[in-house]
């Protein structure tokens, strides 16, 4: 377990950089992750981070399909605003585990 | 992930469907979402059998089949009998036994994985050899395939630095 100082807050981070904690998370950390990604965070971004999030307490299995009947965001939106692997990305600004689901 | 699979991650796929079963057109689409999901760039292409796949009346009707496929198990584990797959209803019974558990696990019916993985910038193509060979017309086609390509257009389209060829 690593630890490493995100927008001020230590925190215990997993090889690839995915918070191991997700209580640990708040938005500057988002948003810190989010620049190293090139990523500009809106209210949109914070919506769907909170999605991200509320399914991850569920203990859902979260997959691309979930996030595009989420009525917050459609897939080809999903693409667009965390581009190049949005569930990965989205994951990892959101404080939650890298996924592991295939679809 | 190793240095050298760092340097060489894969940055683009192009996957062949050539096979109409249930299994083999989902082989294709997991794979090809999964990479644009990864960020990588996906070309589909389909061929012979596989056109079954991005043909709008089949392609939500695909069947996994019951008769010479050895592996194909009853829901408690034991070999399915080799009479039982020939029985009528049963193959369809066993595909829509399939296509239940994969919608359990978020896998979409043939249509919307398509949507899924052309909004993440994937494309899909039809093969013209088997367009012609099939008889078949643009309107057969799922809105989804971009073109119809010959083979060479195909290589065209899959070439590109640290790019792979799959075929399913």
């Amino acid at each position: 377990m690593a630890q490493k100082t995100i927008a001020g807050n230590t925190v215990n981070v997993d090889e690839e950089g995915y918070l191991e904690d997700f209580k640990q998370w708040n938005k500057d950390i988002a948003k810190e992750i989010a620049q190293e990604e090139g990523i500009e965070l809106t209210d949109k971004h914070f919506e769907v981070i909170k999605f991200l999030r509320d399914q991850y307490e569920e203990g859902a299995n979260l997959t691309i399909r979930k996030v595009g009947k989420s009525g917050i965001t459609d897939i080809k939106e999903f693409y667009k605003v965390f581009p190049g692997g949005p569930l990965k990305k989205g994951s990892q600004i959101a404080g939650i585990p890298k996924p592991t689901s295939c679809v | 992930m190793d240095q050298n699979e760092k340097n060489h991650k894969i940055k683009k796929v192009a996957i062949i469907c050539a096979k109409g079963n249930l299994e083999d057109v989902y082989a294709s689409l997991v794979l090809a979402n999964g990479a644009v999901m990864d960020g990588m760039e996906a070309r589909l292409f389909f061929t012979f059998f596989g056109m079954d796949g991005i043909i709008k009346k089949r392609m939500n009707k695909l069947h996994t089949a019951t008769v010479g496929n050895p592996a194909l198990r009853l829901p408690n584990g034991s070999r399915m009998p080799k009479w039982l797959g020939m029985i009528p209803g049963i193959q369809g019974m066993v595909s829509k036994m399939m296509k239940k558990q994969m919608d359990e696990l978020d896998v979409p019916p043939v249509d919307e994985f398509l949507d899924m993985i052309t909004a993440g910038g994937g494309e899909v193509y039809a093969c013209k050899l088997a367009f012609d060979m099939f008889k078949l017309k643009k309107e057969d086609l799922s809105e989804h395939v971009s073109d119809i390509l010959t083979v060479g257009e195909f290589y065209e389209k899959a070439s590109g630095e640290d790019a792979q060829i799959i075929f399913t």
